[in-house]
């Protein structure tokens, strides 16, 4: 049996991490970034942070007040306004730290907002190793927002772009920007034009909900007053899959969410748990009419294509690759449900679990190499990360209620997950890979499970 | 005048009493013995009236006993009937944590419930699969179906026609118990019967 080795190995690092990273910091002083530096210097230039790594330090990172530049009052109001939900935003992704602006030597917004303008010893000297300055023209309802990232301690302009749109356009405006941060930092678009879908009951209903990435702008998708389950977006966010017993049985509804079209898998027995293949109008789901739950591949009419598994017992919730060649599964083949890999094409099938009596609920990480799944041990219920590779399993929830349904991050550095750990009620949580910032991600009447994460817009 | 008023008082008198003189003559023509004879008849017809209306209350109560009987006898086997069918509906059967197996004490229950059915050729049931809400969302569906689905094969080896089993699974969707103690998961863990 695979012990916890890893999880053990964890928590040393953790402390490495946590007591003494930061004092060998003060002695190195310029050190921080250096850290990065040599740790990168084999990988891309845009790679500043790998967020998968488990042992990820937070960047502290500064963020100037706006330079207003007509300065009149909703010009300054507006100015303030971008500034909140950038730092909002900055801090929502586990791996930046937006520094308090009570420490910072200078203000850009009367000094300069411009590189030449900016004194990065000011900036090194409190420690922030990332700089934004930002810039607000407001005339008329026209905000024109202009916004940089700077690598204070390289004193180099990493990332400069100027948005125009309405007021109300502001929030969309900042989180571009952060996507543009996202790439520099990590090589990814990040977190910030994706979206949440998630379950939420409405007067004891179970209805199908979306929210942003950040659980504002919370939207109801449907009205079937039954019970309705198992949110799962198609890779170009068009389409939306669940399952629904508005008709008596389970049955799969596939949902156009702009275009008032779609189609109903409605096969004899027990139709659930779609996933979307990724870049393809194709689903895997499974289905009991034979008699048997298998796992099927179906097109966007809900016609079968072929069947995946062949084996008696439960085979549920599958979860395609990144690259949709192959799929993770449940099944009870073995006696106890456990985690399964199957190639779609070489039709092998892999164990993936072995620790634990019952092991569900899998996602795959957006880069392929990790599996995030439900474990249960002596009523426990929690999440863990396994390296497929390793097959090591790291636990990243405890004694926090129950914790089920993990979904990744379209950039992999996070996990969105239902807890019970707020007075025994399921709710919607957010955590970054290494289980750290665990918090509750939005506020609403009722209980909120099963949350899918959406790729990002391209 | 005064006078006047008196001889018409004296009038009325006299006029009175001879009406009162006339009924007391006719009472002195009616014989004693035709009174006795008629008193007698009188009395043998009601001897026998109240003879038969006895008899006929006799019959009556008889009548009315009889179909009191038949209706608390029928009203009993109404009752018997009904609660046949409300233990048919109420009586679940429950199973292990993670498991679809039927325990002896299911397999004696789904007996009961196939010989009733069997009296009750005409009626159509759905299976009901539910499980604890430990395990989670999808995986629970297809427990709960497994569930079901054990009942209905063993149902069907008793002699109950497929075509009158219905399945459904519900996972941990509709606990009969919200609390998070064993017994509760005990008491979740289970196979509804719902007659259609």
């Amino acid at each position: 049996m695979v012990s916890f080795a890893g999880n053990k190995r964890y928590c040393p690092y953790n402390m490495f991490n946590k007591v003494i990273l930061p004092i060998l910091y003060c002695f190195l002083g310029m050190g921080g970034i250096l850290f990065f530096s040599i740790s990168i210097s084999s990988a891309r230039e845009y790679d500043y942070i790998n967020v998968s790594n488990p042992f990820l330090k937070k960047t502290p990172i500064a963020v100037t007040e706006f330079k207003a530049f007509n300065g009149h009052d909703t010009e300054v109001k507006e100015g303030k306004t971008a500034r909140y939900i950038l730092k909002e935003a900055l801090d929502f992704t586990g791996y930046l730290k937006t520094m308090n602006s009570v420490a910072f030597l200078s203000n850009p917004a009367e000094s300069g907002i411009q590189l030449g303008q900016i004194n990065f010893i000011d900036w090194t000297g409190i420690g922030a190793e990332l700089l934004i300055t930002g810039g607000i023209i407001e005339n008329q309802g026209k905000v024109t927002l202009k916004l940089r990232l700077f690598d204070t301690f390289k004193t180099k302009l990493l990332v400069g772009k100027v948005y125009t749109g309405s007021r109300s356009q502001i929030r969309q405006m900042i989180h571009l920007f952060c996507s543009e941060i996202s790439y520099k930092l990590t090589g990814r678009g990040g977190v910030f034009n994706s979206k949440i879908a998630f379950v939420s009951t409405v007067k004891g209903k179970k209805e199908i909900f979306t929210c942003d990435f950040d659980g504002q702008n919370i939207q109801q998708i449907t009205s079937h007053k039954s019970i309705s389950l198992s949110p799962s977006w198609s890779s170009d966010r068009k389409w939306l899959a669940y399952v629904s017993y508005a008709r008596g049985n389970p049955q799969i509804f596939i949902k156009n969410l702009k275009e008032n079209r779609g189609a109903i898998v409605n096969y004899k027995g027990m139709n659930i748990s779609p996933d979307w293949m990724p870049g393809q109008l194709k689903l895997a789901a499974a289905l009991s009419f034979s008699g048997d739950q298998e796992i099927y591949l179906l097109t966007v009419k809900g016609k079968i294509i072929k069947r995946i598994t062949k084996s008696w017992g439960i085979d549920v919730s599958p979860k395609f690759s990144p690259d949709g060649k192959k799929i993770v599964f449940t099944s009870k083949r073995t006696g106890t449900p456990q985690i399964y890999i199957k190639d779609l094409e070489s039709e092998r099938v892999q164990r993936l679990t072995f620790k634990g009596f019952n092991n569900t609920s899998a996602a795959w990480s957006p880069d392929g190499r990790k599996i995030a799944y439900v474990g249960i041990e002596k009523n426990n219920i929690d999440i863990f990360v396994i390296n497929i590779d390793s097959g090591v399993p790291v636990q990243l929830t405890m004694n926090a209620g129950d914790n089920e349904d993990p979904s990744w991050s379209p950039d992999g550095s996070m996990l969105t997950f239902t807890s019970t750990r707020e007075g025994g009620i399921p709710r919607i949580f957010v955590m970054t890979v290494s289980g750290t910032d665990q918090r509750r991600l939005l506020r609403l009447k009722g209980k909120q499970t099963q949350p899918d994460w959406s790729m990002s817009k391209n | 005048m005064k006078n006047r008023a008196w001889i018409n008082l004296v009038m009325v008198v006299l006029v009175a009493g001879l009406f009162l003189t006339v009924s007391c003559a006719k009472k002195t023509v009616v014989s004693d013995a035709t009174t006795i004879e008629d008193q007698a008849k009188a009395e043998a017809d009601a001897k026998v009236k109240a003879a038969a209306d006895a008899k006929a209350e006799a019959a009556r109560i008889a009548q009315q006993n009889l179909e009191d009987q038949m209706a608390s006898e029928k009203a009993l086997k109404e009752a018997k009937v009904m609660a046949a069918r409300k233990r048919f509906e109420n009586q679940d059967i429950h199973f292990e944590y993670d498991s679809s197996e039927l325990s002896s004490m299911s397999k004696m229950v789904l007996k009961e419930k196939a010989a009733w059915l069997k009296t009750n050729y005409s009626v159509v049931v759905t299976i009901e699969g539910h499980c604890d809400e430990r395990g989670t969302t999808e995986y629970n569906l297809a427990l709960g179906e497994r569930r079901a689905s054990t009942a209905k094969s063993y149902l069907i080896n008793l002699g109950v026609a497929a075509s009158r089993l219905d399945t459904i699974s519900y996972g941990e969707e509709q606990p009969k118990d919200s609390g998070k103690t064993e017994s509760a998961y005990r008491e979740n863990r289970r196979d509804h019967f719902v007659i259609d």
